[in-house]
């Protein structure tokens, strides 16, 4: 009824190329940027930023970055918590030795160096593919974990390996606080979603989805595989370099490798597959979703205990939390496997046609 | 199912779930509220669980006696599963409720790194006994930490003193080889700079062999000792991996005499399933070791087992690590204590006022013998530069079937060697994140 585009014409060749062709959806991601940038910021109190809102913006971004190469060029990779940790590893490296350089220089930095070692670890994937490309970039992973672990110039000499940075500004703005930290990484991932949308719209991002449809007839029609691949590479690890930089700096403040294990990189997977391939809202989608979800079973399962009077102990929530996520995993993967984002572009479908479906 | 009822399905879920969510309680600050950070699940849990097991039952003790001087605790526990980004989400969680956490103690040293930036901030004292940044017992720098009791610093110099007195004396450690199996997280690597420093002290090779999470792959570790036959196994391992170890150790022959563990590899589960295998290993205890026959520990029985109160089973209470969470838990009891007598008696103590009664802890013999610790652990007394307290430590082995004292008497800690040290790492940290270190002055506010 109100999700219909019938009266809505386009004049220009601008209007009919824009991201959201429908005036209804300009509304509704204008409305829900307001809400993120002024409405969240008066109403949310601590926990909320600093245990989800923050965790979720970060690897939303990294999910994004890793959406590039898995779903848009078809790559499928193990070492996104490889890169993350070079983006992480990189800044801090910039921002201590560095003496005043600002601080969105040392996480761009960061990001740049992530899409260097990248293009490295990409070219492995001009020979080979699918399951054994992922074997090879699962290289970069162990890789990464051991020299972070055992080249103490990476970390300052840090006894422990662990590193961390304090005093973070930017031009003046103190980068301290939930609310600026929030902030902050929200417009980099309002930045980057849109650099991301509009490059996977453009002509790179066709010849990634060429390459991932059938890569022997992209390069018959005149794709060159070694650019399409490695610029997937090199962007996809520049995202995933800053959201790494973003996690180090603003999420933990003081961190150690194990903050980018191998658990990073399979989780990041999931977030695309359950989020949906070769969507941008997806990669949100499947952020919040394994982000969020563990957090909110964690807390509501014993409440939903107390109304039944059962008191369940620490150990059965976080076995029932596993039980159940792993179960909704399952269960979407089954119901939709393209992804939450194609349930979400059914839902809008639906309502287009409503109330008369067919 | 069609889409429909898909959407309709999981709107209705939402719904249940907002309405049920917990309805955050209001700050009612009469009780002193002790947020517990625990893991009974994962890799770590064997280890973890009756650990929190003892924290939790000597906060029911202190109520049973009637609170601490009239105010009651009240305690919540959040699970880990030792992973650092869940132990920060349980703080954030837990800080605020219920008018303010009284004190944080992570059982990580990971956790640990990471609330060490937040604990200034929010002005909640972190307490890691036995654990943590071995720096931060310069609590002129690090104003919240306090590492009780001892620090892995601590524990690498006494298991060389005890090496060296097998060897009959400093001197014969030249030229030895002494191995470090360490679990490679920053809680492994700690000891490393004072081993190496010892190292070069007294002219022996220290070798590291580094055990990747959770430690139960281990040949290429033990091949590698295999071959170049090291005088000593240093065991830097928790959870699994130090029972993995073991077992390793016995497969290649390596003599368990000639090992030793840190405090966190000296409990039940790490020997128990190796049993007969494991015998002759002997490790550093934190002062305290199984002490079953403490009056605490009956204290404990009689008042809250008996009455169908206790967290865990009957039988691990007074085992290792039960001890360790229960000293633990006594230790921020004790600080609380001693903040009322400054604060005003019969009061809920905030962070920053627990923090003031840590730093000037004093348990002398006679209140540990009348809360019932007689024999269970020395007296610690704290200052603003020393937030350690004591820097004892006793050595157990372990006879086939029970962690016995081997030694009677005691070791401590090289203060002369270790204070340059730490002073030296906090000053560091100190300068890179451009804190000031409080002055003598300060101190005394």
């Amino acid at each position: 009824m109100l999700y219909r585009e019938n009266g809505q014409f386009k004049t220009t060749y601008a209007a009919d190329q824009q991201i959201f062709p429908i005036a209804q959806d300009r509304w509704t991601i204008l409305g829900i940027l307001l809400i993120a940038f002024i409405a969240i910021p008066l109403l949310v109190d601590e926990y909320l930023f600093r245990a989800i809102l923050i965790p979720f913006l970060i690897l939303s971004l990294a999910a994004i970055g890793v959406n590039i190469l898995v779903g848009y060029c078809g790559q499928i990779t193990l070492g996104a918590g490889a890169f993350m940790a070079v983006g992480a590893y990189a800044a801090y490296n910039f921002h201590i030795r560095i003496e005043g350089l600002p601080l969105l220089v040392s996480i761009l930095l960061g990001g740049l160096t992530s899409a260097l070692v990248g293009i490295v670890f990409g070219i492995p994937s001009l020979r080979v593919r699918g399951l054994y490309l992922a074997v090879a970039t699962l290289a970069a992973q162990f890789f990464t974990d051991w020299v972070f672990l055992r080249i103490p110039w990476f970390t300052d000499n840090s006894s422990s390996g662990s590193v961390s940075v304090s005093n973070l500004q930017v031009m003046g703005w103190q980068i301290d606080n939930p609310v600026s930290k929030y902030l902050f990484c929200l417009i980099f991932l309002t930045i980057f979603a849109l650099l991301a949308k509009n490059m996977t719209r453009c002509a790179i991002g066709r010849q990634w989805m060429a390459i991932r449809d059938m890569d022997v007839a992209a390069e018959v029609i005149g794709i060159r595989p070694l650019f399409a691949k490695l610029s997937a590479f090199a962007v996809s690890s520049f995202f995933v370099g800053t959201a790494g930089a973003l996690w180090g700096f603003i999420h933990l403040a003081s961190w150690e490798p194990a903050a980018f294990s191998v658990d990073r990189s399979f989780q990041l997977l999931f977030m695309v597959i359950i989020g949906g391939l070769g969507t941008i809202m997806g990669s949100l989608f499947g952020a919040a979703f394994i982000v969020v979800l563990p957090i909110v079973l964690n807390q509501f399962l014993p409440a939903l205990g107390g109304v039944f009077g059962i008191k369940i102990s620490t150990a059965g929530v976080s076995h029932a939390e596993l039980i159940i996520f792993g179960g909704l995993i399952v269960f979407f993967l089954i119901k939709e496997p393209h992804g939450i984002a194609r349930l979400w572009s059914t839902g809008k479908e639906k309502l287009r046609l409503w109330p008369f479906p067919h | 199912m069609n889409i429909r009822k898909l959407a309709l399905s999981a709107s209705l879920c939402t719904l249940a779930l907002t309405s049920l969510a917990p309805t955050q309680a209001s700050a009612a600050a009469k009780d002193q509220y002790f947020p517990v950070l625990v893991y009974r699940t994962g890799a770590y849990a064997a280890n973890g669980a009756p650990w929190a097991n003892g924290y939790i039952d000597y906060l029911k003790l202190v109520n049973a006696r009637g609170g601490i001087n009239g105010v009651k605790i009240i305690f919540e526990e959040c699970e880990t599963g030792y992973a650092t980004d869940r132990g920060v989400e349980c703080y954030e969680r837990l800080k605020g409720k219920n008018g303010g956490a009284t004190v944080f103690q992570p059982l990580s040293t990971g956790v640990t790194f990471a609330l060490t930036e937040k604990a200034p901030v929010d002005k909640i004292p972190l307490i890691t006994a036995g654990y943590g940044r071995s720096e931060s017992q310069n609590g002129a720098v690090f104003t919240w930490n306090f590492p009780l009791l001892g620090t892995y610093w601590v524990g690498a110099d006494v298991a060389i003193q005890y090496f060296a007195k097998k060897l009959g004396g400093v001197a014969n450690l030249k030229g030895k080889k002494i191995a470090l199996v360490y679990h490679d997280s920053p809680y492994g690597k700690e000891p490393i700079p004072v081993l190496e420093e010892l190292g070069k002290k007294y002219g022996f090779d220290v070798q590291l062999l580094p055990v990747a999470h959770p430690g139960v792959e281990q040949k290429a570790t033990w091949l590698q000792i295999r071959q170049h036959r090291p005088d000593y196994v240093l065991l830097w391992g928790w959870g699994v991996m130090n029972s993995t170890a073991l077992r390793e150790a016995q497969s290649t022959g390596y003599p368990r005499d000639k090992m030793m563990g840190i405090w966190w590899a000296g409990a039940e589960p790490d020997v128990k399933d190796v049993a007969e295998g494991a015998k002759g290993y002997s490790a550093l205890a934190l002062q305290h070791g199984a002490e079953p026959d403490a009056k605490v520990v009956k204290d404990i029985l009689s008042m809250v087992y008996a009455k169908g109160q206790g967290t865990g089973s009957k039988e691990e209470v007074g085992q290792v690590l039960y001890m360790r969470g229960l000293l633990s838990s006594m230790l921020g009891v004790e600080g609380v204590r001693k903040a009322q007598e400054r604060f005003g008696k019969g009061k809920v103590m905030t962070g920053e006022q627990v923090r003031w009664g840590l730093e000037n802890l004093n348990l002398d013999q006679k209140t540990l013998d009348a809360m019932g610790f007689a024999g269970v652990m020395r007296p610690v007394q704290t200052s603003c530069l020393d937030h350690m307290g004591s820097s004892w430590v006793r050595i157990e082995t372990w006879n086939g079937n029970k962690w016995e004292f081997s030694t009677p008497d005691w070791y401590q800690a090289d203060e002369k060697f270790l204070r340059p040290m730490v002073m030296l790492a906090s000053g560091k940290y100190a300068e890179e994140k451009k804190l000031k270190p409080r002055t003598p002055e300060e101190c005394k506010l």
